[in-house]
């Protein structure tokens, strides 16, 4: 059962277009939007949330149409950004009073919960909140609601290791009864690559590879070695060729793996690794 | 229950994860019948995708050494089971298998190597 189907999503603006994004994502799964800056990860993520209006292609949360009763719709999403949408004269006290009123599924107990757990300052206005403070305050807010998809843009940016260990676990969590998913985009997965079960890489615009994680990474091998050992034949498969002074370091399909011989390295690669190397070999066309 | 993962092993995350479930099953670490946490349970407590904490389950379902069912979870099975003795079987001919590549790299008979094989199995 899909939780999040996107067909065809596309959005047309004078210097930058987004063509023909499509996924399923199932109940219970988390997947990563990865892609650089300006490839448009956030723009896909608003046409989901309805903050851009969908005016090409079809978006559904838990068989609710974008199109159709918005704030129906808007009632499953919780929705973290990488700013604070909050404004920054309010305190805890304020925030909490309005979310209360424009959310039926609020929930004040569970709310006031994260706010002691995470100890943020009831006392201080917003503005004197440290970034960390800011997402953790964004992440209570939707997790007091009743929400069925988490929508993260750029969310753990700036945190701090045990900070973003938090939030792995929050968003595991939130998944574990199989009900509820998360999609989360960023520019560098690092520690979120462990929790993610699908992968969507953008760029330009344009899908560029989605698949399940674990496929993903048995589908590519990190080759190294030294340049001038390269013969043409492989040469032809290799993806985004790095070189430096000493040798050069690219991605291979696995099924060209023959190509290898014994005269280069080769490792598992990073679900980074292989968006880097990618990115390279798109900039070169 | 013990899995401890590694970032760097070039084995992929769910085939550590089932390798090291296989190990503590055949040793008996793991009792015959007892209830494996669920799917998305060991996938958070690992801090592993979901995806990647099911395949590993299923293919241990696929070898025979667990079972699962609908709201029981999943169940170490007996060591006597068939699939189980199977396991060991590979085991045995793979072993068996590199004796004998190693006996033909330097040209030894069939009888002398199966002279090597009585006497080991008697002494």
């Amino acid at each position: 059962m899909e939780l999040l189907e996107v067909k065809n999503l596309s959005k047309h603006y004078k210097s930058f277009d987004l063509k023909n994004i499509s996924f399923a994502l199932p109940k219970g799964y988390i997947m990563g939007y990865v892609g650089a800056n300006g490839s448009g990860k956030t723009t896909t993520l608003n046409l989901i949330t309805g903050m851009l209006k969908c005016t090409e292609g079809e978006v559904y949360i838990d068989g609710l149409s974008c199109g159709e009763d918005m704030r129906a719709y808007k009632e499953k999403i919780g929705y973290v950004g990488d700013e604070s949408y909050f404004p920054e004269h309010y305190k805890i006290r304020h925030i909490r009073s309005v979310l209360k009123d424009f959310y039926p599924t609020f929930s004040t107990d569970r709310f006031n919960g994260f706010i002691r757990k995470w100890k943020l300052p009831e006392k201080k206005p917003v503005k004197d909140f440290s970034r960390g403070m800011k997402v953790m305050l964004m992440f209570a807010s939707v997790l007091a609601r009743d929400t069925k998809l988490l929508v993260l843009d750029e969310a753990t940016n700036g945190l701090d290791p045990v900070m973003r260990t938090e939030v792995l676990k929050l968003l595991q969590e939130y998944v574990m009864d199989g009900e509820k998913s998360v999609i989360f985009s960023t520019h560098i997965l690092s520690d979120l690559e462990n929790i993610a079960d699908y992968i969507y890489f953008i760029h330009g615009g344009r899908t560029v590879l989605y698949d399940a994680k674990d496929e993903l990474i048995e589908n590519f091998l990190l080759v190294k070695g030294e340049s001038a050992k390269i013969p043409p034949a492989l040469k032809r498969e290799l993806i985004g060729v790095e070189e430096n002074a000493y040798g050069f370091e690219a991605v291979l399909p696995s099924d060209k793996a023959e190509l290898l011989g014994n005269a280069f390295l080769f490792e598992k690669p990073t679900i980074d690794q292989i968006v880097i190397h990618y990115i390279k070999s798109r900039e070169e066309q | 229950m013990k899995i401890i993962i590694s970032n760097q092993s070039e084995l992929p995350i769910y085939a550590q994860i089932r390798e090291q479930l296989k190990e503590q099953i055949l040793n008996g670490q793991i009792p015959e019948g007892e209830t494996l946490p669920s799917i998305r349970q060991l996938a958070k407590e690992l801090g592993v995708s979901v995806i990647t904490t099911t395949r590993a389950y299923s293919e241990l379902e696929a070898e025979g050494f667990i079972a699962t069912m609908q709201g029981k979870g999943s169940v170490v099975l007996s060591r006597d089971n068939n699939l189980l003795r199977e396991q060991y079987l590979l085991r045995i001919e793979e072993g068996l298998s590199t004796a004998i590549e190693t006996a033909k790299t330097i040209g030894m008979s069939k009888g002398e190597l199966t002279d090597i094989f009585h006497n080991l199995l008697e002494t």
